[in-house]
């Protein structure tokens, strides 16, 4: 990390696999250099105080609300958004079972949710339904009712483990 | 053109648990909601908002933010060419509280502002940073007014007026029979009173709109907007321009629930000025904090019900007083209080009813449009009311409930004769009694309470009926256009708005059913108001019947010009030819399908070939409607929808926490369309009920909101939900043309209720105010904390803690 004129910090990170080098302000957070610099748009903006999850993203393998998330802590880190988990145009099965088992409503909330989904899955493959509702229980949903996210999250796992 | 018998009676593609038509992009993250949308050029606009919730405005001064830099332009109410208000029903919400002689006209004075959430000026600039940075340069003189927050204290006559003509925004009653004779004849009479709280919609994304100029002094504007001709008549209105001048499109909608109507009007009005006024593309998006405080709620009541029984047990007389905060305009109010006073007396025969609602002014943030639209407190009122009276008849609530509502053929309170449909309520109570098992844990647990015990079980009821649509309130009727492409795949577009509930899903299924292709070869465009007729809001659960029912048509009309051609082809009449999943065939009256070699891409195809108009406008008005303002009698909606709702619950003795362990909903909500889509709108209907019930309150005090974000307004989260079972009753309904209704809102209207019956069940306490927090669970009462933040209360605020009542 170098210091640069007018407060400018370079960082180098990993998103989605591709290594990025940018200069950001020291208060800039995750969140807005994915959104405003790298026009990563699936990561949603909802309160920006950490409560509502819609900017979830996977951080060197854990969930965080990347609204509270300086982009100079993510110096070096590799980071998962939702537009890193198709490969080659397959869905990932998170995103299958979401659109099978109707877990997708306004879809504002969804990207997150993957998000949790999938580090919750990277660390416990075969999740209880508790199990799931602890991991999803940081990203709120006001369509769904959370059943159908339950149900996909828990079919994923299920179709993962069999294959 | 003739939906035909085949199609009503038995569809193909209806009722099955399709994926959403835009599904896709909402899971790869490519769907653009409108904060992931830029324009080149496009400069951003804030609002500087009221300092207080009641005050006049004695000076405005904003040279200063001019020269900050970066800033392009500052407008106040002085700038607005037009119409200066705005509003649904009655047009007195400003865009911009001004000075004295900024404009406005008598009773709507423009001059002072009445909730915090009221805009004072408007300010854009390169950056956003440097558009918040130049809202502190504005000078804002205000000569602080008395400020009113009970909505009954408001319509006393010495109040303070929020408004010149008064404090009374509306008054509706209904006089079915005559109550004084029926109370004669009562037995017993029960005389309760009860309260509901002012809830957030809590759409997970906040406004946003992006405005650009275009020729002609007019706008296009894209923006999370939910009901868009309305927005459009406000913006054409607010720019004095006529309504082709303005175009409104929606982008991808992440939640409203009846929540982006007024406050996405007055947001796209502003931003529609500053592009006006800068020639260049403005976007406007609110931080949480901004929302909360600007957006409008759910309306809390105040309901005084008085019931009659007679020595039989069954409803003699009614009576009930019911007040409504309309907070600081009309926005809704006259709409929602409307279906309050259709639907108060809940869905059971009583032959003497009368009901007043009336909503009243406050300096409160307003209330408008919530899912269920004035239905979940009147339901909560008259279902925890029944409840009780079934225990005091010595009956379970499930039992005495289906001994007293409504069947076919009966009169309801406004004297509409239920026909023309299956009124089905006792079919659906009898199926969620049998599917939860209620009777007998009812008496189980109810026994249960006598011993003392750490964990109590309970079980409790609730159920409705509803009008479907807009009923009396007004124009009902919708259009959605077809266009199949000469390779068979298919385009629709609709009046309707997605919000994310759907609606393109269902509008699309229906479509998909008429034509005879699978659902995976239709594309459903956003809704823009330039290339649809105006179909009304998006609003009362009517998009699936009403937007549905105009695919139905459109639909229809193609379908028998592509029949013509292809009877042409196969040498078959065309009354013999059936499509069906893509393949063109023959059919029988008993549905079965022969498909022949011809698909539907190939005839669209030649049908292109041929020079056949590929596409078609449908049309869908709704049956007739009426009211009678006076006596409040009329046929009040065209149709009605069923449902029951059951919660099971523990609560714990020690602390009042009360576990949802399991949960029932069974609804009639005519054909289903897509299992899939409906059960979604099920569970979340259900959620936010349980929301509404156990957790919620936007508290205010003094015209101050004690919550800005959701540190502080707690909403269920996937702990707090318990599994939901969802049946379904299906009557096809003659009123919808593919026997569709609607859905939605009924989900939403009566989880409370149950849940609230259900603790006690488990209790034997009646908790008449909600939402049923640990404390009124626990002692009967509410406590109320302190307006300081958590935050401030850990720097060395007060207590966070007080009872209220206990101060002075």
């Amino acid at each position: 990390m170098k210091q640069l004129p007018e407060d400018l910090v370079s960082i180098r990170l990993t998103v989605n696999g591709v290594v990025r080098s940018l200069d950001v302000h020291p208060g800039e957070t995750l969140l807005e250099v994915l959104r405003g610099r790298l026009r990563l748009t699936g990561t949603k903006r909802g309160c920006e105080v950490g409560e509502c999850g819609a900017c979830t993203v996977v951080l060197d393998g854990r969930a965080v609300n990347s609204c509270l998330v300086l982009a100079v802590q993510a110096d070096g880190a590799e980071v998962l958004t939702v537009e890193g988990l198709a490969r080659e145009g397959a869905l990932h099965p998170l995103q299958r079972a979401f659109l099978e088992h109707g877990a997708v409503q306004c879809g504002f909330c969804t990207p997150g949710m993957l998000m949790s989904a999938h580090a919750l899955l990277a660390q416990d493959p075969s999740p209880t339904p508790d199990a799931v509702r602890r991991a999803i229980a940081g990203n709120l949903c006001r369509c769904t009712g959370y059943q159908a996210i339950v149900d996909a999250v828990l079919a994923a796992a299920g179709e993962a483990n069999s294959s | 053109m003739m939906i035909g018998e085949k199609d009503k009676d038995r569809p193909w593609l209806l009722g099955r648990p399709e994926p959403r038509v835009d599904g896709l992009g909402k899971v790869t993250g490519e769907a653009r909601f409108t904060d992931d949308l830029d324009e080149v050029g496009q400069v951003w606009g804030v609002v500087l908002r009221a300092a207080h919730p009641h005050a006049r405005i004695v000076s405005l001064d904003v040279e200063e933010a001019r020269l900050a830099p970066g800033v392009v332009a500052v407008l106040t109410a002085r700038d607005i060419p037009g119409n200066p208000f705005v509003g649904g029903v009655v047009q007195d919400q400003p865009v911009l509280a001004g000075t004295a002689g900024a404009g406005g006209g008598a009773g709507h004075d423009l001059d002072r502002v009445r909730m915090l959430g009221d805009g004072v000026a408007l300010v854009a600039a390169e950056t956003e940073a440097q558009a918040r940075d130049a809202l502190g340069l504005i000078r804002v003189g205000y000569e602080p007014l008395p400020v009113v927050t009970d909505p009954r204290e408001a319509l006393r006559p010495e109040s303070p007026l929020v408004h010149d003509r008064g404090n009374l925004v509306v008054h509706h009653g209904v006089r079915h029979g005559d109550p004084a004779v029926g109370f004669e004849y009562a037995h017993r009479v029960y005389e309760r009173a009860y309260a509901t709280p002012r809830i957030e919609h809590a759409y997970l994304e906040p406004e946003c709109v992006i405005a650009r100029p275009v020729e002609g002094g007019g706008v296009e504007v894209v923006g999370s907007i939910q009901n868009l001709f309305s927005t459009r008549r406000a913006v054409a209105s607010v720019l004095g321009v006529p309504l082709n001048r303005v175009r409104i499109r929606h982008a991808v909608l992440g939640g409203s629930f009846g929540g982006k109507d007024d406050v996405m009007t007055v947001m796209a009005c502003r931003a529609a000025l500053l592009a006006r006024a800068t020639g260049r593309p403005v976007k406007m998006v609110n931080t949480r904090e901004e929302s909360m405080l600007e957006s409008y709620k759910r309306h809390p009541y105040f309901l005084d019900y008085r019931a009659g029984v007679d020595r039989d047990g069954n409803l003699c007389a009614m009576r009930m007083d019911i007040v409504a905060d309309a907070g600081a305009y009309a926005s809704m109010s006259p709409f929602v209080t409307y279906r309050s006073v259709v639907q108060a007396a809940g869905p059971y025969r009583c032959p003497h009813v009368w009901t007043d609602v009336r909503a009243a002014y406050t300096n409160n943030p307003y209330t408008g449009a919530m899912r269920g639209f004035g239905s979940p407190q009147v339901n909560f009122a008259i279902e925890c009311l029944v409840d009780e009276i079934a225990e005091d008849q010595g009956l379970d609530p499930l039992t005495y409930r289906r001994r007293i509502v409504f069947r076919d053929g009966d009169v309801t309170p406004t004297g509409q004769r239920l026909a023309g449909h299956r009124v089905s309520l006792d079919e659906v109570l009898a199926r969620i009694g049998d599917a939860s098992g209620f009777v007998d844990k009812w008496w189980r647990y109810r026994a249960a309470r006598e011993a003392p015990a750490a964990f109590r079980r309970g079980i409790g009821v609730a159920c409705s009926y509803r009008g479907v649509s807009l009923g009396a309130e007004g124009v009902d009727a919708a259009a959605t256009f077809v266009q199949v492409q000469p390779d068979g795949s298919v385009i629709v577009s609709s009046g309707v708005t997605d919000m994310g509930q759907g609606a393109q899903t269902a509008v699309a299924q229906c479509a998909a059913e008429v034509l005879g292709v699978p659902l995976d070869r239709v594309v459903f465009l956003n809704t823009d108001t330039s290339r649809i007729p105006d179909s009304g809001p998006t609003v009362a659960s009517r998009g699936t019947i009403m937007g549905g029912s105009a695919a139905a048509d459109a639909a229809a009309q193609v379908r028998a010009r592509m029949l013509e051609v292809a009877a042409d082809l196969l040498g078959q009449p065309v009354k013999n030819l059936v499509i069906r999943e893509g393949l063109v065939g023959t059919g029988g009256a008993e549905g079965s399908f022969v498909p022949s070699r011809l698909t539907f891409a190939d005839l669209a195809g030649e049908c292109f070939r041929r020079g056949v108009a590929l596409a078609a406008l449908g049309w869908f008005r709704a049956p007739p409607t009426s009211w009678h303002e006076e006596t409040g009698q009329g046929i009040a909606y065209f149709t009605y929808v069923y449902g029951a709702n059951v919660a099971e619950v523990v609560v714990d003795s020690g602390t009042g926490r009360v576990r949802v362990e399991e949960f029932w909903s069974v609804h009639d909500c005519g054909r289903v369309v897509n299992r899939l889509g409906a059960e979604g709108q099920v569970h979340g209907g259900v959620a936010m009920g349980l929301g509404y019930g156990l957790l919620e309150e936007f508290e205010v005090e003094q015209g101050v909101p004690k919550a800005s974000n959701f540190d502080e307004y707690l909403i269920p989260t996937a702990m707090d939900v318990p599994r939901m079972h969802v049946e379904f009753v299906e009557n096809p309904d003659p009123a919808g043309r593919l026997g569709q209704k609607s859905l939605g809102e009924p989900t939403n209207e009566i989880a409370a209720p149950a849940v609230v019956n259900a603790i006690a069940n488990a209790t034997g306490r009646r908790i008449r105010e909600i939402p049923a927090t640990l404390e009124q669970v626990l002692i009967g009462r509410r406590l109320t904390r302190s307006g300081l933040r958590g935050s401030e209360v850990a720097r060395g605020g007060e207590a966070s803690c007080k009872v209220r009542g206990e101060e002075g």
